[in-house]
């Protein structure tokens, strides 16, 4: 076991790092690093600005954040990529989004389907191609739904792919199409994806169902994706509870549950990131109200669910989730009980996506690890600093050229589920923050490092700094990481582990940072030679 | 079933390509590009490009793969890239210090017509290309060709790069890789070794993509050709193109160049392709073969003479790329096999023509395709009309193989699931005996899995 280190202040070295860019990027870098320096409060950080072109960046592009994250996870529609064959075929099954279909049910998730643009489709444009190809999907296939998401060229030809999709649509009768203007040259990231995906599942999906469901406790469940199960495990927990999830958007979703997600009462999101967008435009239309929830940390999730469980004010349900929780810690808290000696004072970066570099810090937490630096790939502003710097953010052009729908209140369905007296009422005296978000800086200890969309060369040095026992990212800093002799864990994929969400995930993190951080792997990377000649290798990590 | 939308019904598709058997032009390029010592593989284009191909290539190769992007936002895509890419060009030389940059473009940078020559010139100008440092490029339209096309491309610029004629001569043979695999680069230049000729192989991407696990980590691994290697393929006496799709063009481009003629040969996987690389070594190096080499294919003969009955007559379905699925099946011929099934995504007439050829005698029925909508998916409505004894491709293939219960062989680009395939080659005697230990375990297990109690066999 290491014991936590009393880090020097950071700000001497953040100095020494900025020394190898030139000088306007070290202007810039130096905005989107900051120190918490008092606990509770958060810095101002520089975020979702563009990343400096030369700068190894973790980021990646609009369409991947469209079609990759927000819609990849659902098994009925049929996606097909409008471009060359590259991004269609990246985006194939790459990130572990799990569904389970009914029984003979649709599920289009293991294709990739693509225009596969030749030159002469930039040429001459590509309209005709992918007419042809809707019609194909939809001749072979009869799916409930084809969505079609651009690629670079197709903004910069100029193909009209709404009025495409809007023309088939009503030539087909019996097929939702519709399509996406998510060309990864817009934004600044994944993040205007993420928007693109919402405004365009709200215009053309949400409300397309108005059949009211059975159950009493009506939630949707936005922003979680299904990675590894996650959402099999905290469908799990709700169903325990004898909650219902109307939808989920996206993980193990259909289409239909889109469709009827307005009949929900309660939206809940977990990924503000990616979705809140989607909760604001159901809140004005149709009067559900949201707050934010996280299921990533046993602590969390039982926070969470009382959350849930305050917000219909029944007796019933406060008890029923208490007992639900109370069956469920015993074997988390047996397992931490066991883990945590071997964990407690080890410390973990992580820089991963718009929220989980926050959840997680909440599992690390648990098992007696402190996050001493974190930032996201594609947050904005509030992620990090709360909801209440919205009015503050300056748009830029890159964020002006993302879509805000107009939304107002449906003239027949808007039905707000609680009056602006009982709102009131369960923030004060329950603490429901409706369309609130605190963000993650002002969850980190005074000192903690808050770095946004962090580069190569700051990764490789912050570890050096820091000799994480875990460094947390994805596939790209994985191998990087590693060969520094520290361990890394996907946030992304998860190694091909998990499920992470719900109490049987956070057992299946603990067990898993365990693993990863005592392997005796890592004391195998110095041949006996170099010991013998009395030189040691210099690892970086002493995890 | 994981593709339970599969129909067998085969109809023509004009337009949609479904689980296509290629991907597209740049990351071939990147992969090239990794090959050459120092050098920092650039993506001129959105950020998404770059992370796509970075994250391909590193769950093919489980190691680091650095490249750079010239992050277009909306702006850059209606007045150009040139101002991304010269401070990019900036940016990497001063950050992240490589001895070269190997700058290639995007359907994006493409569609807007950016003329990468010309920005080039002008961050020369502009003094941002450091003294001794370089940066080389190569145009790699994604709505052209495929990843082949883009690897074949930055082996161009590689050549129009670096590649010199001096006064000179060099007794020294190129050697000129398809995309291989590490462990393939590693073979070809052991081979070449023991038959005791000097060469320059490019690109060689092994110590690159198979690093060793040191604790440390560097931008710059050990492996690559490195600049002063490439600045002599033009004095060296013979070129050995090993793949026409991904190397005919740069062996070409050096002949018009520097005046190095060239031997067109296939990747040397199986017996009669390895036959051929190393009479054109011996031939084209003037040096003998040596005994060493004749056992190494003695004992490929005779796992084949001793275990030919396991092999005899089983068909086969493969998709990939042209340069290795050629040599493939005529290895699979020459073990009796039967290649019923082949599909590439990667265009070009010869492909049909040369397989063809080579399929003749042996499997006059089998179905070829390649190019756009020449897809797994055509494949495996093939497979569901009339099934196979097996399937060797890429990672995507297990999609199929447990629908349809047929063994599977991982072949090509990319391997995301398993090990192994940047360590142990396919190429030459010893990657044929890969091969056939890989095959003849799977047939055998399946054997062993499926035969009744009363007929389990102890000895094979």
């Amino acid at each position: 076991m290491v014991d936590k280190k009393d880090f020097p202040n950071p700000e001497a070295f953040k100095k020494q790092i900025l020394e190898k860019y030139p000088t306007k990027v070290a202007r810039k870098r130096a905005k989107a690093m900051v120190v918490v320096d008092e606990e509770g409060s958060a810095p101002i950080v520089q975020a979702n600005v563009r990343t400096v072109p030369g700068i190894i960046t973790q980021r990646g592009c609009s369409y991947a954040g469209c079609k990759g994250v927000v819609l990849g996870p659902t098994r009925d529609i049929i996606n097909i990529t409008h471009g060359p064959i590259g991004c269609g075929f990246y985006s194939w099954l790459t990130r572990r989004n799990q569904t389970k279909p009914d029984e003979g049910g649709e599920n289009y998730m293991a294709y990739c389907f693509s225009t596969d643009m030749q030159e002469e489709n930039i040429v001459f444009g590509g309209e005709k191609k992918l007419r042809e190809a809707i019609q194909e999907a939809y001749d072979m296939f009869h799916p409930k739904a084809i969505s079609v998401f651009a690629t670079c060229p197709v903004g910069l030809i100029g193909d009209d792919i709404h009025a495409i999709a809007a023309q088939a649509k009503e030539k087909f009768g019996d097929c939702n199409v519709f399509a996406f203007s998510c060309e990864g040259y817009k934004g600044v990231s994944q993040s205007a994806g993420h928007h693109i995906a919402n405004n365009q599942i709200f215009k053309h999906v949400v409300g397309n169902d108005d059949t009211v469901q059975e159950g009493k406790y009506k939630i949707n469940l936005l922003g979680e994706y299904n990675i590894g199960g996650d959402a099999f495990e905290i469908e799990r927990i709700l169903d325990l509870c004898g909650i219902s999830l109307i939808s989920t958007f996206s993980g193990n979703s259909s289409i239909d549950h889109f469709a009827n997600s307005h009949t929900a009462d309660l939206n809940t999101v977990m990924c503000h990131r990616s979705i809140n967008y989607m909760a604001d435009m159901m809140e004005t239309k149709f009067g559900i109200p949201w707050i934010k929830v996280n299921f990533i940390g046993a602590e969390a999730t039982a926070k969470s669910l009382r959350k849930i469980a305050a917000y219909f004010e029944d007796k019933k349900l406060i008890d029923r989730v208490e007992e639900v929780i109370k069956a469920e810690l015993p074997a988390v808290e047996e397992v931490i009980s066991t883990i945590k000696p071997k964990t407690e004072g080890k410390v973990a970066m992580l820089f991963v996506g718009g929220s989980r570099a926050h959840h997680y810090q909440e599992l690390f937490t648990e098992i007696g690890m402190e996050t001493v630096s974190a930032g996201y790939e594609f947050g904005h502003r509030d992620d990090y600093e709360g909801r209440e710097v919205l009015p503050s953010i300056k748009l830029d052009a890159d964020t002006r050229n993302i879509e805000e729908l107009k939304v107002d209140k449906d003239p027949e369905r808007y039905n707000p589920r609680k009056t602006p007296e009982q709102l009131e009422k369960l923030s004060k005296q329950k603490g429901l923050d409706f369309a609130g978000y605190h963000g993650m800086s002002k969850e980190m200890k005074k000192g903690s490092m808050v770095i946004d969309d962090i580069s190569q060369w700051e990764t490789e040095k912050w570890i050096e700094y820091y000799k994480p026992a875990v460094f947390c990212a994805g596939i790209k800093e994985k191998y990087a990481v590693q060969k520094m002799g520290v361990p890394l864990k996907q946030l992304h994929s998860y190694d091909y582990g998990g499920p992470y969400a719900g109490f049987k995930g956070a057992i299946n993190f603990y067990k898993d940072i365990e693993r990863i951080t005592t392997t005796r792997v890592w004391s195998l990377i110095s041949p006996p030679w170099d010991y013998s000649n009395g030189i040691k290798a210099d690892l970086v990590s002493n995890g | 079933m994981l593709l339970r939308h599969t129909l067998p019904e085969v109809k023509e598709r004009k337009a949609l390509t479904i689980n296509p058997a290629k991907t597209c032009q740049p990351i071939g390029a990147m992969y090239a590009a990794l090959g050459i010592h120092g050098c920092l593989p650039h993506s001129h284009g959105s950020q998404g490009c770059c992370a796509y191909h970075r994250s391909a290539l590193t769950r093919h190769y489980k190691e680091p793969v650095m490249a750079a992007t010239s992050s277009f936002t909306e702006g850059s895509s209606v007045f150009g890239g040139q101002s991304n890419l010269i401070q990019a060009i900036n940016n990497i030389f001063t950050i992240y210090e490589p001895d070269i940059i190997a700058v290639h473009t995007t359907c994006l940078s493409e569609t807007i017509g950016d003329d990468v020559d010309q920005i080039v010139a002008k961050a020369k100008d502009d003094g941002k290309i450091p003294e001794g440092k370089y940066v080389i490029h190569a145009s790699t339209p994604s709505y052209q060709g495929s990843h082949v096309t883009g690897y074949a491309n930055m082996l161009k610029g590689i050549v129009k790069g670096f590649a010199q004629k001096s006064d000179i001569p060099r007794e020294q043979l190129n050697i000129i890789p398809a995309w291989v695999e590490p462990a393939d680069m590693r073979e070809i230049k052991r081979i070449a070794n023991m038959l005791g000729v000097k060469f320059v192989m490019f690109p060689d991407t092994s110590d690159v993509l198979d690093a060793p696990q040191t604790g440390k980590h560097v931008m710059y691994p050990e492996g690559g050709t490195t600049i002063a290697e490439l600045e002599s393929c033009g004095d060296s006496s013979y070129t050995l193109a090993l793949g026409e799709w991904c190397t005919q063009a740069a062996a070409q481009d050096l002949d018009r160049k520097c005046k190095v003629g060239y031997d067109m040969l296939d990747v040397p996987i199986g017996i009669k392709a390895t036959d051929r690389f190393i009479m054109s070594l011996s031939r084209h190096g003037k040096v003998e073969v040596p005994a060493l080499i004749t056992a190494e294919r003695g004992r490929v003969v005779d796992i084949v003479t001793d275990m030919e009955q396991y092999l005899h007559g089983k068909t086969v379905a493969l998709w990939g790329d042209p340069d290795t699925l050629i040599p493939l099946v005529e290895f699979l011929v020459d073990l009796e096999m039967k290649p019923k099934y082949i599909v590439s995504g990667t265009p070009g007439k010869k492909f049909k023509q040369k397989l063809e050829e080579l399929l003749k005698d042996a499997v006059p029925d089998a179905k070829i395709a390649n190019g756009p909508q020449a897809d797994m998916y055509l494949m495996h409505q093939w497979i569901k009309n009339e099934k196979v004894d097996l399937l060797i491709g890429n990672t995507y293939g297990k999609y199929i193989a447990r629908d349809e219960d047929i063994p599977f062989l991982r072949m090509g680009f990319p391997i995301l699931d398993r090990i192994g395939h940047s360590y142990f080659p396919t190429v030459g005697y010893t990657g044929a005996m890969r091969i056939l230990e890989k095959i003849l375990g799977l047939f055998m297990d399946r054997q062993d899995r499926d035969a009744p109690e009363e007929s389990f066999e102890l000895v094979m």
